[in-house]
């Protein structure tokens, strides 16, 4: 694969801050060849590991998730403090303007391969939240989706599910979202901008 | 109750009592009589705790209204102050001097109403909308709807139904809709 020798321009960084951040654009992972391709999925799939972080209200199925009942660490996920620990991103619902910063920094920061398991109707087609001047209406918009899960608010069973259709498609090589992220990034990044108004950090966050 | 109405009324213009429960009253004031009147309430009355601080847009009239609701713990008993302020250029004095945890209150209602509070810490920070570029969005004149359809891209296919008819539909589909 040839290397992308484009920079990114980070207007809205301010000069005093443009040191700390990287500029170069961010390139899609080429996959491995046969069997090692296969491994290597089988392996992520088996080691979903999920970044803690709690958007919307579909966060709080994160926690019977983690606990005794439903226990997710059987299928070998586990929650994550850090988005570089990270690879699966469980959008929790409602994502208004302010969240969604944040969602997008998170979600460049976690390393490739990353999934992004998006919750209930709001990330669909907005919910009941539809009419609001401050969430969005379709997540797919501004970061790539794996997986959907119906509801308002699904059960952790559904999650459950979500997770377990999500190591499918792992496992069959169908998860490339990420990749996808890089190849449409022009298309993602004039999406984010033109909701998130004071966009004060760099184009990708290394 | 009625003692402390007795009192305030000798002391300020109030009008439009209303009393809403046993406990709970509420008692309209002229703006430039109103923060003298709330810090009477707090400093001699026993009003000491600030409630909630709220404005209601009143399109049709052209103002705001105010509402400082204060609690008494020894009597238990509410009191609302009400404040009618214009709608063109909302400019109200701030009571962060009396309660501090009310530059929060005071806050939000800049960001959502536009209603200024000179000297308020934090007046211009951004709240909840980080880097709002129109008119605030929760004066009546603000389409949401129309901003929501403009702005983030709806997913086509999406049908609303009236709750009550399409209840009414599916439980009862043998009757004739009204």
């Amino acid at each position: 694969m040839k290397k992308d020798n484009r920079l990114l321009p980070n207007n809205d960084v301010p000069d005093v801050e443009r040191d700390y951040f990287c500029d170069a654009y961010p390139e899609p992972v080429k996959p491995f060849q046969g069997f090692i391709e296969k491994f290597l999925n089988w392996a992520r799939a088996n080691s979903l590991w999920i970044l803690g972080f709690g958007t919307g209200c579909g966060a709080i199925e994160l926690r019977p998730l983690m606990t005794a009942r439903f226990d997710m660490f059987r299928y070998g996920m586990a929650p994550r403090p850090t988005p570089r620990q990270s690879c699966v991103f469980v959008i929790g619902g409602y994502a208004s303007i302010k969240t969604l910063k944040r969602i997008v920094r998170s979600y460049e920061q976690i390393q490739a391969p990353k999934f992004v398991l998006a919750l209930g109707s709001c990330t669909i087609n907005g919910g009941m939240y539809f009419d609001s001047y401050n969430t969005i209406n379709r997540i797919d918009h501004y970061i790539p989706v794996d997986v959907y899960v119906t509801g308002c608010m699904p059960r952790p069973e559904a999650l459950i599910a979500g997770l377990r259709k999500l190591q499918e498609l792992i496992k069959q090589g169908k998860a490339e979202k990420a990749n996808e992220y890089i190849k449409n990034f022009e298309w993602y990044k004039a999406n984010q901008k033109k909701v998130i108004k004071d966009w004060n950090m760099p184009d990708y966050n290394w | 109750m009625n003692d402390i109405l007795k009192r305030l009324s000798e002391r300020f213009p109030v009008s439009n009592i209303v009393h809403q429960r046993e406990n709970m009253v509420f008692v309209t004031l002229q703006k430039i009589n109103s923060i003298p009147c709330i810090s009477y309430l707090k400093e001699f009355e026993g009003f000491t705790h600030l409630v909630m601080l709220a404005a209601v847009d009143f399109i049709e009239d052209g103002i705001f209204q105010l509402t400082y609701i204060l609690h008494n713990y020894k009597l238990h008993t509410d009191i609302g102050i009400r404040v009618k302020i214009e709608r063109e250029h909302p400019v109200m004095e701030s009571i962060h001097t009396l309660w501090a945890q009310a530059r929060t209150y005071q806050q939000e209602l800049k960001e959502m109403f536009g209603i200024d509070f000179p000297g308020s810490p934090g007046i211009d920070e951004p709240f909840l909308l980080e880097g709002w570029q129109n008119i605030p969005p929760m004066r009546k004149d603000f389409d949401t709807l129309k901003y929501s359809q403009e702005t983030f891209f709806p997913r086509p296919g999406r049908k609303s139904y009236d709750p009550q008819k399409y209840m009414k539909q599916k439980l009862y589909p043998d009757k004739e809709p009204e």
